[in-house]
C-alpha cells in the first residue's frame, strides 16, 4: 500500500486524502441518518418511517438533501452576516479535523499524529465556537438561549470526555491512536489472548462516562437542551434554513459517527481483530489487506456505539440546564477521576 | 507627586471611568420573551410573556385570546339543539363531554329525564372522551420534556377510543351526539364488544406509560419539586380536575354530585395526591386514566334496554328558568349556566371552562421559576386552547 | 321530575335544609344586604346581595359559610337583544320586538346583574349569587376575596362594560386593546349575522342536475 502511495504524485495523495476525509465524514453520517435516525427511531415508535423513496426509504437522504438544497436561503434581517454565515462551516470543519486523526487500517490513516488523543480532544471543541457563532448572530432570543446554553453545557462535559480518555492513555501508555489500536490487538488480558485486550473491559467506567459525555457533546438527548425543540423550536439553528441547515445536520450526525468512531477505536479496538486470530506480532506483520477490510470494521464498530448514542437519544426525556451541569460537575468528573487513580494504582501494582 | 505618579493616576482614573461607561452600557434588564402564540409547546395558540434574568422568570403573564370566538355570544342566535354542535369545540379532544352540562341543563329546566339507557350510554362515552382526552396529554407530557417516543405510543392508542367513538356517533372529534332527553342514535351491533377490547389496550398503554416516563428518573428530577400548587390557593383560583386532585383536595363532580347519569352505578376510585407539584398532576392524570377503563368495562357489562330518547317534543321549547350544571370533564370543572326565556333558543349561556381557571394561576406559578420550568408546568396544568378562549 | 330513587328523595329533602341553612346563615351574617333568595330543593340556591355589600358578602361567603371554591364571576344583560336572532330582513322594516327587562330568578332592578358561583369543598354545596350593578357600571372587586377573581372580572369588563374598583389591572382579557365596545351586551350585534341574516332555516342546495326537493326545516 504503501509503495502504492509512494508512485502518485504528492497532490494526488492529497486529493486522495481529501476524498477519502469526505467519505469518511459523510458515509457515517448518512448511514447513521438512515439506519438509526430514519429507520431505528421508527421503529421504537411503533412506525415504519420514510418508505417512499428507494426500496423502503433508503433513497431518502438523497430526497432530504435535495429539498435542503432547493429550500431558498434565508437570514434574518439584523443577523451578522459574516458570522452568521460561518457558523455552519465552523462545526462542520471541526468534524472534518477531528476524522484526520482516526486511524482506519494500519496504513490507512491520514495523519499519524503522535499526540492523538490531544488533538483530537482539542479539536473537538471547535464545534462550540460554531455554535455560539450561530446563536449570537441570528439576532433571536431563542437562538441566544440556546447557543448560551449550549456553550455552558459542551464546555462543562469536555472535562468529562478528557478525563475518561485519560484512564485509556494510562493503560497504553501512549497518546498515538495508531498505537492504542496496536495495544488493543496485540494485546491480553491476564495472559490470554484470546479476544486481544480491548479497553472497554478494563475501562469500563471510563467507557461509560466516555459516551455520557459525547452524548452531552452531540446535544443529543438527554442532553439536548440547547435544541430543546418543545421550547426553544431549534435553539442556535431556529434561523437557518437551506444548505446552512443542511451543513448543521450534516455535522450533528457526522460528529456523532466521528466520536463513535474514536470511541470504537479507543475502547472497542478499532480496526483491528483479534491479532491472536492470525498470529501476528507487530503492526508490520499485519496483512495488507486489512487496509481494506479496517474501514469496514470500522463502520460496523461504529454502528454499534451509535445505536447506543441513539437508542438513549429516543428514550430519555431531557434534563434542564442546572440538572445538566450538577451531572457534569457533581458526579461524571469524580467518576472518572476515581477512574484514572485505580487505572494508575493498578497500572503500577499489575 | 512626579509626574509619572500623576500619569498613572490619571490613566487609572480614566480606566475606572472606562469601566463604569461599559457597565452603564451592558445593563441588562432582563430580557422579555415572547412564548408563543406560536410554538410547538403551547397546545395551541397561547401566548405567555415572560420578563427573564438570565434562565429565571422575574414575571410571566399568558396573554390569551387568540382563539376567542364568541362563543356566549353565539348560543344567544342559537336554538338549543343547535347549540350543542357549537360547544362540541370547547374542547376539541374530549368533546362528547362538553355537550353534556349543557343538555343537563336543559332537560333539568324542561323537568324531564333521559332514560336509563341514555344515561348508561351517555356516561360511557363521557369516559372514553376522558381517555381520549388525558391518554393525548400522558404522551404530549414526553414532547414536552424532550421523550419523542411515549407520544406516538399515544397517539396509536387513542386511535382505539376514537373509533369506538367514531363507530357510536360518526365523528371522531365533534361527536355531536347528545340530544335533549336522549342521544340520537343507539349503539351499534358489536360496540360493547369492541369497547371491551379497547379497554384491555388501553390498560396496557397506561402500564407501559407508567414504565416508560413516570418511572424515568430524568421525568421525575423535571417534575418532582416543580411547580407546588398549595390546596388553598387552589381552591381561591378555581382550579378543578386532576389539578385539585393532585394538591390534596378529594373532590371529584362524578362522585359528589347527584346527576342523571351513570357514575354511581360503577364501582371506582377517586386519587389524590398531597404533593401538588408537576409529577402529582401527571401521576393522577394516569391514574384517571386506568380508572376511566375500569369505568368503561363496568358500565358496559350493565347497560339496561329500553329506548335511547325520551318523549319531547320535535320543536324544542325551554321553559323560563336558571339552570347551572357541571360536570368533571377530562379538564376539570366545565359547566354552564343557562338562562332561559322560553325561546327556542337560550336567553344566556355562561360557560365556565376548567382550562380558564387552571390558566389564571400562571401569573402567580411562574415567578422565579426556570424557562424548561414554564414548559413542564404548562404541560402539567394540561389547557386546551378552546377551553381557555371559548 | 322523576328522582332515580328513594335514597335520590331523601337526599333532596337533605339538601333542602343545607341549602336552607346557607341562605340563613348568609343573612345571619351580612344582614338586610341579603335582598332576595330562590331555592330549588335539592339542586341549587340562589341569593340576591345589595350593590354596595358585594363584597362583604364574598368575604362572608368565604370565611363564614366555608365557601373556598372560586367557580366563576360573570354577568347577564336582561336586556332583549334588539335584533332578535339576527334573522331579520335588512330591507324589510324592523321587527317591533319587547324590550321589557325581565330578570330572572331572585329579581332585580337594573339591566346589568352580577353573578358568580363559589362552592364549598367539603360538603359540595354551591350559591349562586347575584347583585344588581348600578348605573355607573362600577362594583367593589372581589380581588382580595378570591384570588381566581382577577381573569373573571377582566373579562366581565371587557364583554359587558362594569368596572371593578380595587382590581389593580382591569384590561382586555380576550380582545385587542383597542377594541371599541363590549361584545355580550345585548345591544352590540353580532356582526355576523349583521352582515348576512340566517335565514332561520337550513340553507340546502338543490341536487344537481335539477331538483326540486329543497327542503326545509330543522
Amino acid at each position: 500500500m504503501t509503495a502504492l502511495l509512494a508512485s502518485i504524485p504528492y497532490w494526488g495523495q492529497s486529493l486522495l486524502r481529501a476524498l477519502g476525509g469526505a467519505v469518511a465524514v459523510l458515509l457515517p453520517a448518512g448511514t447513521i441518518v438512515y439506519v438509526f435516525l430514519f429507520k431505528l427511531m421508527s421503529f421504537m415508535q411503533s412506525r415504519l418511517g420514510p418508505m417512499e423513496a428507494g426500496p423502503f426509504g433508503s433513497l431518502q437522504l438523497f430526497a432530504e438533501v435535495g429539498k435542503w438544497l432547493q429550500k431558498e436561503d434565508l437570514y434574518p434581517n439584523r443577523a451578522d452576516r459574516f458570522l452568521f454565515k460561518a457558523a455552519p462551516l465552523v462545526v462542520l470543519l471541526s468534524t472534518f479535523m477531528l476524522v484526520v486523526a482516526v486511524p482506519f487500517g494500519p496504513d490507512a490513516i491520514f495523519s499519524n499524529f503522535e499526540n492523538g488523543v490531544l488533538y483530537v480532544l482539542a479539536v473537538s471543541s471547535i464545534s462550540v465556537i460554531g455554535i455560539l457563532m450561530a446563536g449570537w448572530a441570528s439576532a433571536n432570543k431563542y437562538s441566544l438561549l440556546g447557543g448560551l446554553r449550549a456553550a455552558g453545557q459542551l464546555i462543562a462535559y469536555e472535562l468529562p470526555m478528557v478525563l475518561a480518555v485519560v484512564g485509556v492513555v494510562i493503560q497504553a501508555e501512549t497518546m498515538n491512536l495508531q498505537t492504542i489500536v496496536v495495544k488493543q490487538n496485540s494485546g491480553s488480558i491476564f495472559g490470554w489472548d484470546g479476544i486481544g485486550n480491548p479497553y472497554i473491559l478494563t475501562q469500563l467506567v471510563g467507557f461509560l462516562v466516555f459516551m455520557i459525555a459525547v452524548q452531552a457533546e452531540l446535544t443529543q438527548a438527554p442532553f439536548d437542551m440547547p435544541i430543546a425543540e418543545s421550547e426553544l423550536v431549534a435553539g442556535y439553528m431556529t434561523e437557518y434554513s437551506g444548505f446552512r441547515f443542511l451543513i448543521f445536520f450534516i455535522a450533528e450526525f457526522a460528529t456523532a459517527g466521528v466520536f463513535s468512531l474514536i470511541a470504537s477505536t479507543m475502547f472497542l479496538g478499532g480496526w483491528g481483530l483479534p491479532w491472536s486470530w492470525f498470529g501476528w506480532e507487530t503492526l508490520d506483520e499485519v496483512h495488507n489487506s486489512m487496509n481494506v477490510i479496517g474501514p469496514v470494521i470500522m463502520v460496523t464498530k461504529m454502528m454499534l456505539v451509535a445505536f447506543l448514542i441513539m437508542w438513549a437519544r429516543f428514550s430519555y426525556p431531557r434534563f434542564r440546564e442546572d440538572q445538566l451541569q450538577k451531572f457534569a460537575w457533581k458526579f461524571l468528573i469524580p467518576v472518572a477521576l476515581l477512574n484514572i487513580a485505580v487505572t494508575s494504582i493498578l497500572k503500577v501494582a499489575i | 507627586m512626579t509626574m509619572t505618579d500623576e500619569r498613572r493616576q490619571l490613566s487609572y482614573i480614566a480606566a475606572q471611568a472606562a469601566d463604569a461607561r461599559v457597565n452603564v452600557e451592558l445593563e441588562t434588564e432582563g430580557m422579555t420573551l415572547n412564548i408563543g402564540p406560536q410554538h410547538p409547546a403551547t397546545h395551541g395558540t397561547l401566548r405567555i410573556i415572560a420578563r427573564l434574568d438570565g434562565e429565571q422568570v422575574v414575571w410571566a403573564e399568558p396573554s390569551a385570546g387568540y382563539m376567542h370566538r364568541g362563543y356566549e355570544k353565539l348560543t344567544e342566535v342559537r336554538t338549543f339543539p343547535q347549540v350543542t354542535a357549537l360547544i362540541n369545540r370547547i374542547d376539541w379532544l374530549g368533546s362528547f363531554a362538553n355537550e353534556v352540562p349543557f343538555i343537563l341543563a336543559a332537560e333539568q329546566l324542561m323537568e324531564i329525564e333521559a332514560p336509563p339507557r341514555a344515561q348508561h350510554i351517555r356516561t360511557i362515552l363521557f369516559e372514553l372522551s376522558r381517555i381520549a382526552n388525558v391518554g393525548l396529554f400522558l404522551g404530549d407530557l414526553g414532547v414536552q420534556l424532550g421523550a419523542i417516543t411515549p407520544v406516538f405510543l399515544a397517539f396509536r392508542d387513542r386511535e382505539y377510543v376514537l373509533n369506538l367513538i367514531e363507530a357510536a356517533t360518526g365523528g371522531r372529534f365533534h361527536p355531536n351526539f347528545d340530544r335533549i332527553g336522549g342521544l340520537k342514535d343507539d349503539l351499534p351491533k358489536g360496540w360493547v364488544e369492541d369497547t371491551k377490547a379497547a379497554m384491555h389496550k388501553l390498560r396496557n398503554f397506561c402500564d407501559e406509560m407508567e414504565d416508560l416516563l413516570f418511572g424515568n428518573e430524568i421525568f421525575q428530577s423535571r417534575t418532582r419539586g416543580i411547580g407546588i400548587i398549595p390546596k388553598e390557593v387552589a381552591l381561591q383560583y378555581g382550579l378543578s380536575g386532576a389539578n385539585l386532585r393532585a394538591s390534596g383536595v378529594d373532590w371529584d363532580l362524578r362522585r359528589d354530585q347527584t346527576l342523571p347519569m351513570a357514575w354511581n352505578k360503577a364501582d371506582w376510585k377517586v386519587w389524590t395526591h398531597p404533593d401538588g407539584d408537576c409529577f402529582a398532576r401527571c401521576w393522577v392524570r394516569l391514574q384517571e386514566v386506568r380508572e376511566s377503563t375500569k369505568i368503561v368495562d363496568q358500565l358496559c357489562d350493565s347497560i339496561p334496554s329500553g329506548p335511547v330518547m325520551a318523549k319531547v317534543p320535535r320543536i324544542i321549547k325551554v321553559p323560563e328558568g336558571e339552570a347551572w350544571v357541571s360536570t368533571e370533564n377530562p379538564l376539570g370543572e366545565m359547566g354552564y349556566y343557562v338562562v332561559s326565556k322560553g325561546d327556542l333558543g337560550p336567553f344566556r349561556v355562561k360557560i365556565r371552562s376548567a382550562s380558564f381557571n387552571n390558566i389564571s394561576i400562571t401569573p402567580w406559578l411562574l415567578k422565579g421559576v426556570l424557562v424548561p420550568d414554564i414548559i413542564t408546568i404548562l404541560a402539567s396544568l394540561y389547557f386546551i386552547l378552546g377551553d381557555i378562549d371559548r | 321530575m322523576s328522582p332515580l330513587s328513594s335514597t335520590g328523595e331523601t337526599q333532596a329533602l337533605a339538601s333542602d335544609h343545607l341549602r336552607e341553612g346557607i341562605i340563613d346563615r348568609l343573612r345571619s351574617e351580612i344582614g338586610d344586604a341579603l335582598v332576595d333568595s330562590h331555592l330549588v330543593p335539592g339542586r341549587d340556591v340562589w341569593v340576591r346581595v345589595r350593590t354596595d355589600a358585594w363584597r362583604t358578602a364574598g368575604i362572608a361567603l368565604r370565611d363564614r359559610l366555608g365557601m373556598d371554591y372560586f367557580c366563576f364571576l360573570s354577568a347577564i344583560d336582561w336586556m332583549p337583544s334588539p335584533f332578535g336572532k339576527g334573522e331579520d330582513d335588512p330591507t324589510a322594516e324592523p321587527a317591533e320586538r319587547d324590550d321589557t327587562i325581565r330578570q330572572g330568578y331572585t329579581g332585580g332592578e337594573t339591566r346589568f346583574q352580577l353573578l358568580a358561583r363559589v362552592v364549598s369543598s367539603s360538603q359540595h354545596i354551591g350559591v349562586n349569587i347575584k347583585a344588581d350593578v348600578p348605573d355607573s357600571m362600577v362594583m367593589e372587586s372581589w380581588l382580595p376575596v378570591y384570588a381566581g377573581a382577577n381573569w373573571h372580572e377582566r373579562e366581565a369588563w371587557e364583554m359587558f362594560g362594569i368596572s371593578f374598583a380595587g382590581h389593580p389591572d382591569l384590561r382586555n382579557m380576550y380582545l385587542p386593546t383597542d377594541f371599541e365596545g363590549h361584545p355580550m351586551r345585548k345591544d352590540f350585534p353580532l356582526l355576523a349575522r349583521i352582515v348576512k341574516p340566517w335565514p332561520g332555516i337550513a340553507d340546502v342546495e338543490p341536487m344537481p342536475g335539477g331538483g326540486d326537493d329543497e327542503e326545509g326545516g330543522e
